[in-house]
């Protein structure tokens, strides 16, 4: 019998990982043990609901969640995870707490800006629920330490946030056995899905005859990841705090109803709970994914939720189908097979331009302090909303995917007025800087500078492709990692999100 | 011949923004369509054809999004090889599209189809 309210970390560290550990086949103690005062006071209001009871509750004070990333979801998640009274929860996170944090990661705080995420979060939760046993995993989840991690654990939560981690915790869960509840984030969208609850053992449960058998897991899903191009985080896409938070409050939602009412426990035949009642759609073989779509310009829609029936486990899936047991195993992962880096980073063909096209944001400044370039023409690539914060002097706002669209109806059209290059100006630059590029300044340089560096070089050759370097006369150079190297290297001050 | 069927096409994820922001188009297109034989006239139904055509097929709706309707032209966002992305979900009438055979799957009047780009961040 685990005792919860003395912090130490609980014994059940190496148990094997195919001998379900969820204290639900184990109806002799902890199931029936009565709950202490100061128990049955903070759970009351949740114990009366129907369906939940003294027996559900039992459930969530011995089960043990292991919650993957302190951020955007993670917060929420774990506020209500310890809110419930699950046992045992430990929260795997790496990085600090910052500043740009705080919209949405509200388990942090501004006076813990800097400290690490995991115990800035697990001040919140104990100070907020001191009854369950929390347990700090300072580090980021990795194909070496993600089985020990996961394997003390009845249920995880994915709340990382890039792909590689993702394939890597449901590979880790298909192995271990482990229910996943996974969301995710970015911008104005969200999504959420049970997988691999209850969890069935790898290659088992294929489907037949058009049947699905076994839940899917996170590959079954989501075979393949997008190109690393197509693929937003939050850093660069921006995120909305509530859009988020929802996600994650809905995991918790999730994971609690899951080890209340030992959703995720196999039937079996000698009558554990959990199993399937005739009759009774529970949506765990076939699980639903959860869409949220949220609009910064008009209140919620009809089509603001959408719930999406997916498919069972796969025969062809790499990680659950049939075969699978021969390529993917436990010792195979930490040894770096597969290598999930490098399944997410398919090769995207970003440009990369020879040096002499390029210039760093110091050497543009000191140049532009000597007046070596006087007259030129500088286009600043990032989103308007990035731009509006702040900009080089004299800089003209062309987004990315504005210039690509220009760009194209131009290559398309063709060049307007004399057939040069510079006949492409009034289609693709904005008419502030077209007075000067005429009478004289038809070979004005163009300098073109973004967030980051990438989008700029990529703009630095549609503009050639076009022929507005007029035949070499024009220079147009890219300013070498955007306005990421301007704050760096010349203006510390510059507000750069 | 000119039949066509109405039909629902959703994007989401960040999809819409390839598709002049709008996340709900409703559309009307051929209800029969034919292959185009030898790649070399580009017009549809070009000439004539010993069939009538073939009913439409996911796999000609993305096509047909693409010449009319993408925005951007970033439509490797969307295509690739002249399939759907990797990283796409397809849903028919909110179903996977594994359950109605991918692809091949012919479109009915009234179908929903939604595209959605799965997210990763958090
Ligand atoms: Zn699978």
């Amino acid at each position: 019998m685990q005792n919860r309210n003395n912090n130490t970390i609980y014994q059940n560290g190496g148990t094997s990982s195919f001998s379900p550990s969820n204290g639900i086949n184990n109806n002799s103690n902890p199931l029936s043990r009565s709950l202490t005062d100061e128990e049955f006071d903070r759970y009351s209001r949740q114990m009366i609901v129907p369906g939940m009871g003294k027996e559900g509750q039992l459930r969530l004070l011995t089960s043990r969640v292991l919650i993957i990333g302190a951020g955007g979801l993670g917060c929420p998640a774990a506020q209500y995870i310890a809110g419930a009274g699950i046992g045992t929860i430990g929260i795997v996170d790496g990085d600090v707490v910052e500043p740009s944090n705080l919209h949405r990661q509200v388990g942090h705080a501004t006076s813990r800006i800097g400290t690490p995420k995991v115990t800035s979060l697990i001040t919140h939760l104990s100070a907020l629920n001191p009854l369950p046993t929390y347990i700090p995993h300072p580090c980021h989840i990795t194909p070496d330490n993600a089985a020990d991690l996961i394997a003390p654990y009845d249920l995880v939560l994915d709340c990382t946030d890039n792909p590689a981690t993702r394939y890597l915790i449901s590979d880790v869960c298909v192995l271990l056995r482990k229910p996943l509840v996974s969301a995710a984030s970015v911008q104005k969208s969200g999504q959420l899905v049970v997988l691999n609850c209850p969890a069935t053992p790898q290659g088992e449960g294929l489907p037949e005859g058009g049947k699905y058998n076994a839940a899917p897991c996170y590959r079954c899903c989501f075979k393949q990841p997008p190109p690393a191009a197509a693929a937003l985080s939050c850093g660069e896409a921006g995120i909305m705090g509530p859009v988020v938070g929802l996600m994650g409050v809905a995991q918790a939602g999730e994971a609690v109803k899951i080890l209340a009412s030992g959703l995720h426990a196999i039937p079996s035949s000698d009558g554990a709970t959990g199993q399937e009642e005739p009759g009774r759609e529970r949506n765990l073989r076939q699980p639903t994914l959860l869409i949220y779509s949220y609009d910064l310009d008009a209140a919620v829609g009809p089509y603001a939720f959408r719930a999406l029936k997916m498919a069972g486990r796969k025969k062809s899936c790499f990680a659950c189908g049939e075969g699978s047991r021969a390529r993917l195993t436990l010792g195979g992962i930490k040894k770096g097979e597969p290598d999930y880096v490098q399944f997410c980073s398919a090769p995207t063909a970003r440009v990369t331009l020879p040096v002499e096209e390029r210039i760093t944001a110091a050497a543009y400044h000191e140049a532009r302090e000597r007046g070596e370039i006087a007259e030129h023409v500088l286009i600043d690539t990032r989103e308007r909303e990035h731009f509006s914060f702040g900009s080089i002097d004299g800089a003209v706002n062309v987004p990315f995917g504005k210039l690509l669209m220009a760009a194209a109806v131009a290559s398309r059209e063709g060049a307007s007025g004399n057939g040069n290059g510079n006949g492409f100006v009034e289609k693709i630059l904005p008419e502030e800087v077209r007075g000067k590029m005429v009478d004289g300044g038809e070979d004005l340089p163009i300098y073109v500078v973004c967030r980051r560096g990438l989008d700029s070089q990529e703009a630095v050759e549609k503009l050639r492709g076009l022929g507005m370097d007029n035949g070499g006369r024009r220079k147009i150079l890219d300013i070498m990692g955007g306005m990421k190297a301007w704050k760096e290297e010349v203006d510390p001050s510059f507000p750069f999100i | 011949m000119s039949l066509t069927i109405p039909i629902t096409v959703d994007f989401s994820g960040g999809l819409e923004m390839l598709f002049s922001n709008k996340r709900r188009h409703s559309l009307s297109i051929p209800a029969l369509f034919t292959e185009e034989k030898d790649g070399k006239g580009e017009g549809e139904g070009e000439g004539e054809e010993e069939d009538k055509g073939k009913p439409v097929t996911i796999a000609f709706l993305v096509d047909y999004l693409c010449k009319n309707f993408m925005k951007d032209p970033r439509s490797d966002l969307f295509v690739l090889d002249g399939h759907i992305r990797p990283g796409i979900l397809v849903l028919i009438n909110e179903a996977d599209w594994e359950l109605e055979g991918e692809e091949t799957y012919e479109i009915q009047a009234g179908d929903n189809i939604l595209f959605v780009s799965t997210l990763h961040g958090g």
